[in-house]
Parts: structure tokens; sequence; C-alpha cells
């Protein structure tokens, strides 16, 4: 099933995945934009481009020329590797999300994904796991009280919810007998989607996610009307375009990690795979950007509270179920 | 909130024991000259770098003055262990302007123009306060008719009020979207403000002795609409918010202080009713026609942030009710009191009667003379008790202005309610509050 692609072709395909999911991301807070403006009976951008289709490029000119500043209190070298630690782990991600089998181009075959390691669902965890560190590296890194505050929050959030959320997808691992993406969507295309077999995984995965990429609910280490801007707060111009295009680039990644563990990534009919998988990343975007529209922000202990007396026993749970119910009766 | 003075003459980095660490910070920093700051600032650091201290010590956080929800310009000097407020100590005067001194050398119906800016989200409760003052003085009559158009256009300014406070308070807590609902109605009530004064805030309308001009054509149509929509809409900012359970989580059991310690501060308004507290002045002490209406007065019981939120959910629908009276049993009659030593004259009476031209001439020069005395007049505004206290020498400009505002009062319980909360706690109980800066610092 896996094709050998020379290396030219890899390099190629690298670029044009970096360059799809900067797009994206830039859409998708457009998208954003839109849909919060038409939940809260607005209109949202409309004046840059037809239907307002040119602002994401307007709002990167404006940060590009912003002043690149750097607070007096900060620890330098901190202070400027940590957006940068954050998109790169951010977009990193996305070459392990498979949006196909194979293609042809040129008449060179290709994987339709940036690579598939027999440990990706690792990997993409790990990837998350260091991203945070960029939040709580810059935050601390500002030398402003708010943002240290922001990266304190953000610390808690992490152990509070990476736990439930690895818990949460072993399930569809044990089931699929693999850790690799490409071979668990395969899974799914043979057997059923997995959101049926796992649906109390799939919950504690969404809810979880919404923590992971800290979007409202869990949107504390930013709330901008208690911490100001939290870990952002001293962060202007591209570095803080990089913070928010992290978010995004995340929203988006692990958006298509739930479809390809859930809701069998790029499997559907009669379209061809990826844009089913997109259309599922969709899906799911717009669930955030609709939590984001109703509901208010919680509390730091309630935060907390929920992460490891609510969903940490839930997964626990459901993964000793699918444990006992794998091994007992779908043993090979 | 006690005002600080800082002495000069005292090492403002020997600690004053007998301070709480927040009030020593303050001391520390306050200085009067961007130099002295600077130089404070660098010796301070310099003394921190001396003495490296060993002890776990903790967190000052300076809120404000410019903060996103410490409601304008308060500013909370924020003494935190990890995110639990230990002591806070509110500074205020950066919305400072003088507004009481300032009316002291205005003619008493320029007066009022300033004494709209003073809570800038109630301008009519305030003139209402200070109408009210100053028609006592004069022993002025006030027609029914004004008096039925005052607890209209009052009752339309708390429901205004109300509707900046919950989309604000929502923001505080994270639910965005509720602001732009409540910003949609309120948009439609300063339209309505608009056509009776010209003005879509700071409004002018009220005068000494009744109201500046009658309603104009169509208004009664469009204010009868709205208040037969405006139930729904409170329904659909119910719906978002009131079952929520992140809302419930967030505002349950957030900011209590007992009945007692409410009145010990002198706190009024729905933070004092959501207590238990049924002390509303427009049923206790009616003023301006409010025994003719029926409405209720909501209580609530745990005086928690929740229950405020109840409360002006609530009031926002008895308002309603009594502009709904209003409309239905307007009754007939002069818009403003027949005094013309202190009422202008109806400008179709300029070009024929001399006597209206002097009338009208002395008035907008000169203005009136109030005969001496003092008086206190207090209205329920949507924060609590407004009252203002005009000191009369018989000139034509008052001699003391004096407001009671709810908002500056009801400030002090934000640091006995904020002791041992959450940082996030601490903005859930500012916007519970509903403090608006204008008026706590005038």
């Amino acid at each position: 099933m896996i094709v050998h692609e020379p290396f030219w072709l890899m390099l190629i395909k690298a670029a044009l995945l970096a360059f799809v999911v900067i797009t994206i991301f830039a859409y998708v807070m457009l998208a954003e934009r839109k849909l919060l403006g038409r939940f809260q009976a607005r209109y949202g951008p409309n004046r840059t481009g037809l239907m307002g289709l040119m602002q994401p490029l307007a709002d990167v000119l404006k940060l590009v020329f912003k002043e690149d500043f750097t607070p007096r209190g900060a620890n330098r070298v901190l202070f400027h590797i940590a957006p940068a630690l954050v998109i790169l782990t951010a977009v990193t991600g996305i070459a392990l999300i498979p949006f196909g089998t194979t293609g042809e181009i040129l008449g060179h075959e290709f994987n339709m994904y940036g690579t598939d390691l027999n440990v990706s669902v690792l990997v993409l965890f790990a990837l998350a796991g260091i991203g945070f560190y960029g939040l709580i590296l810059g935050g601390w890194a500002s030398g402003n009280k708010y943002s240290l505050l922001g990266a304190a929050r953000t610390a808690a959030q992490l152990v509070s919810y990476e736990v439930a959320m690895g818990l949460s997808i072993i399930g569809v691992v044990m089931i699929s007998q693999s850790l690799s993406l490409v071979d668990i969507v395969h899974g799914q295309m043979t057997s059923v989607w997995y959101i049926l077999l796992q649906p109390v995984g799939f919950l504690v995965f969404l809810v979880a996610a919404v923590a992971e990429t800290n979007r409202v609910p869990f949107d504390l280490p930013e709330a901008e009307s208690e911490l100001v801007a939290g870990y952002l707060t001293e962060y202007a111009g591209l570095k803080f375009a990089m913070f928010a295009m992290a978010e995004y680039v995340n929203m988006i990644v692990l958006s298509g990690f739930g479809a390809s563990l859930f809701l069998g990534g790029f499997d559907g009919p009669w379209l061809p795979g990826w844009i089913w998988l997109l259309l599922k990343i969709f899906v799911f975007l717009f669930g955030f950007i609709w939590l984001r529209a109703t509901l208010p922000r919680l509390r730091y202990d309630q935060l907390m509270r929920f992460g490891w007396k609510v969903l940490l026993p839930i997964a626990l749970v459901n993964l000793v179920v699918t444990a006992i119910v794998v091994g007992v009766f779908f043993q090979n | 909130m006690d005002h600080m003075d800082p002495d000069l003459t005292e090492d403002p980095f020997t600690p004053r024991m007998d301070l709480p660490e927040t009030e020593r910070v303050v001391r520390m920093v306050e200085a009067r000259t961007p130099a002295e700051a600077t130089a404070r600032t660098a010796e301070f650091e310099r003394r921190a770098a001396e003495q490296p201290s060993t002890k776990r010590e903790p967190l000052i956080l300076n809120m404000g003055p410019h903060h996103p929800s410490t409601h304008g310009v308060l500013r909370l000097v924020t003494e935190l262990d990890g995110e639990v407020v230990r002591d806070i100590h509110p500074v205020i005067g950066y919305l400072h302007t003088g507004i009481e001194k300032q009316c002291e050398n205005k003619t008493y119906w320029q007066a009022i123009t300033l004494v709209t800016r003073m809570d800038y989200l109630s301008p009519f409760f305030n003139i209402h306060a200070y109408t009210m003052s100053v028609e006592r003085l004069l022993d002025l009559e006030v027609p029914a008719r004004a008096q039925w158009l005052r607890v209209m256009i009052s009752e339309l300014n708390r429901i205004t009020s109300h509707l900046v406070w919950l989309g604000t308070s929502g923001i505080e807590l994270g639910a965005l979207t509720v602001m732009f609902y409540t910003f949609r109605e309120r948009d439609r009530a300063l339209d309505l403000f608009e056509m009776v004064s010209g003005e879509r805030m700071n409004n002018r309308y009220f005068q000494v002795g009744g109201c500046s001009d009658d309603v104009p054509p169509g208004f009664t149509d469009l204010l009868r609409r709205f208040v037969t929509e405006m139930p729904s809409r409170i329904d659909e900012y119910e719906g978002l918010l009131r079952k929520n359970p992140i809302w419930i989580e967030r505002t349950r059991g957030i900011g209590v202080l007992s009945a007692d310690e409410l009145i010990d501060l002198g706190i009024t308004g729905p933070a004092l009713r959501a207590a238990g507290v049924d002390l509303d002045l427009r049923k206790a002490r009616p003023y301006s026609g409010y025994e003719h209406f029926d409405f209720n007065v909501p209580v609530g019981t745990h005086g928690d942030a929740y229950d405020r939120f109840l409360m002006r959910l609530a009031e926002m629908r008895e308002s309603v009710r009594i502009i709904e009276q209003c409309l239905d049993g307007m009754p007939e009659g002069p818009h403003i009191a027949d005094d013309r030593k202190v009422v202008l004259p109806p400008r179709s009476e300029l070009a024929t009667s001399m006597e209206s031209l002097i009338h009208h001439f002395k008035l907008v020069t000169e203005g009136f003379r109030v005969p001496e005395g003092e008086a206190y007049c207090a209205v329920e505004s949507p924060r609590g008790e407004i009252g203002c206290y005009v000191v009369a020498d018989g000139g034509p400009k008052p001699m003391r202005v004096h407001m009671r505002d709810a908002s500056f009062v009801n400030l002090q319980a934000l640091r006995p309610m904020a002791k041992g909360a959450l940082l996030s706690d601490l903005v859930a109980m500012i916007g519970s509050l509903d403090n608006v800066m204008g008026g706590v610092d005038r």
C-alpha cells in the first residue's frame, strides 16, 4: 500500500502541505469571524475584497508592519523561541494526517499523506505536549504577571487534559490494533467508523480537544477579561500572529486527528477522500466555533475538577470496558 | 478606599507594618511626578535586588486602571497567592472630571447638562435626582403628565442600563454573544431616547419643572412595539444563560455578603435586594407618581452573583410593565410646569409677547434664582439609590451639588467580597456589582 517516493516529491509534498495548512488557517479564521458574526446577529468582515475574502491578507499585512516589541523584563531568548516552538509543532502535526491512500502525479505514484509512522498517534501527542511548552515558556519569559498567570493556567490545563485525552483514544488503538493513523483509517474502511464502537471515547476526545486548543469554554490561559490576554499579553506583530496561527493550525490538526480516529478519516462514498476529510474537519471546526459563540468560560479550579474527576474516570471506565470486550470477543 | 496622600517626607520604602500589604505597595509606588515615579521604581528594584527575600511572598498584581473588565478605569491592587485573592485595594479617581465642582459655576439649568455625564449609563436618573432637589427648593409642582413622562423614560433607561450590564458581565465570564443581543435591543431604545432628547447618550430631557418637551409624534407607537417585543428578548437572554451549567457554576455562591453586612456598607439597588432586603425607593419612598403604578420588586435569597443576575432580569420585566402602564394611562396636560420665572416660555410666544421674550432672555443669561436652603432627593437608579444634595444660597448658581452615587457606595462591597476568592471570581464580582466609573469618580 505504501509507495516509495523520490526525495524531490517528498519535498514538494512537504512544501505543499505547509502552504495548504497555512492558507486553510487563514480562511478558518475568516470563517470563524463570519460565523461568529452570524451567531451574534451581525455580518462579520465583509469589506476587504469580495465578501471579505481578502481579510486574512489584510490582517497579515497589518501584523507584519507592527513593531516587533520585546518588553524590558523579558527573557529575550525564550521570548523569541516560544512562538517558533508553538508554530513548529502545530504545523508538523499536519504531516501525520492521512488525506487518502495514493495518488498519481506526472507518472509518479505518491502517498496522500506527509508520512506514515507506526507510532503517529503518539507523535501527535508528543507534538501537542511540546507545543504547550511554547505557551508556558512564552508566558513565563514575557516578564509580565498576567502572562505568568496565563502560563500557570496553561500548565494546569495541560496536566488536566492530556491524560484524559490519551486514555480516550486508547480504545480506538485497541480495536484497530495499530498506532498508525493510516492503518486506523483502513481499519474503519473494512469495518465501521469507530465512533459507533467508541461513542464515549469520542465524547471525551471532543471535550479534551477543546481544552487542548485553548478554546472557549476552556480558554483560561488567554482569558481576555481576566488576564488581559494571558500568555499572549506581551506579544505583538508577527509573534502574536504565530501564536494565533498555531491555535488554528492545532484546531485543524486535532480535527483531522479526531476525524481519522473516529469518523473514518478519508473514508466516504462518491467524493475523493481528501474532500471527505476536509468536510469532516470542517464539521469539527464548526463545533469549535459554535461553542465559542455559546458558552461562558470555566474557572481554573472548575476546569481541573472537571478534568480529573469527570473526564478521567469516564475515559478510564471506557478504556477498561473496551479492553475487556476486545480481549474476550475479538482475540485474534 | 480612603484617600491616600503620599507623604513625601517619610521614606516610602520603609514598610508601614500597620497597613495591609496592598496599601503598602500602593504607598511605595504612588508618585506625584513622572520623575519621582521613575526614581522610586528604580530604588524599589535596587532594594529588592539587594535583599532577595527567602520567604514566600504574595504576587501583587496591578489590575487596571486599563484592564478589559474593570468597567472603565477602576484600579485594583490585588494581592494574589497563586490565583487566590488575599486582599484587594481599589484605587479610584482616574475618571475624575470635577463635575460636582463645575456645577457650582453653572446656573441651575446649565448644571443639568453636567449632571447627566456622571453615571453615563443612567443619565435620566442623575437629572431626575437633581431636578427633584431643585424643584423642592423652589417648591415647584411638577404636572402629572411630566411625572409620568419621567417615569416612562426612566424605566426605559433602566432597561438600557441593565442591558449594558448583562452584555458586559457576559463578556467578563466569557459569554461573548449575549452582548451583541443586548446591544441590538439597547440600540432601539437609544433611538427612542434620540427621538425625545436629540441625543443617544448623556441625554438631557428632564428640566426643572417637568420635561423639556412632549414626546414627538410616532414615539408612542415605537415605544409600544419595543415593550411588546422586549419580554421575548429577555427570554432569549435567559435561554442563553439562566440554565447554562457553566454560567451557574461561575456565578452561584460568588460574592456573597450577608444582608447585614451589605446594609452596614450602605449598598443599595439590585445588589442589596439579591440578599433578601426589600428596599426599593420607588416603593419605600414613592416619587414622581410611582405610587400609581403596579409593579413588583424582585427580591433574592442568596445574595450571590447569580441572584443579582436574576434580579436585574426580573427588574427589566417589571420596567416593561411600568412602561406599558405609562403608555395606557398617560394623563393629558402640560409637559412642564407653568412658572415663567423658572421655565422657558414656549417658542411660539417669543414673537408675540414682550414679557415672554424678557423671561426667556433672563432665564438663558442669568438663570433663575433659587431661595436659600438645602434639599436631598433620591431616586432608585439601576444601581441603587442615586441622591442629589443641592445647597442654594439664593443666587442663580448652586452653592454645592453633591451626588450620592450608588456605584461609588456599592464599590465598597468589593473588598470584603473578594477576600479569599479566585481571580476569575473577582472579575465576576466587579461585573455583578455593576459599577459605572463615571459615577464613582464624578
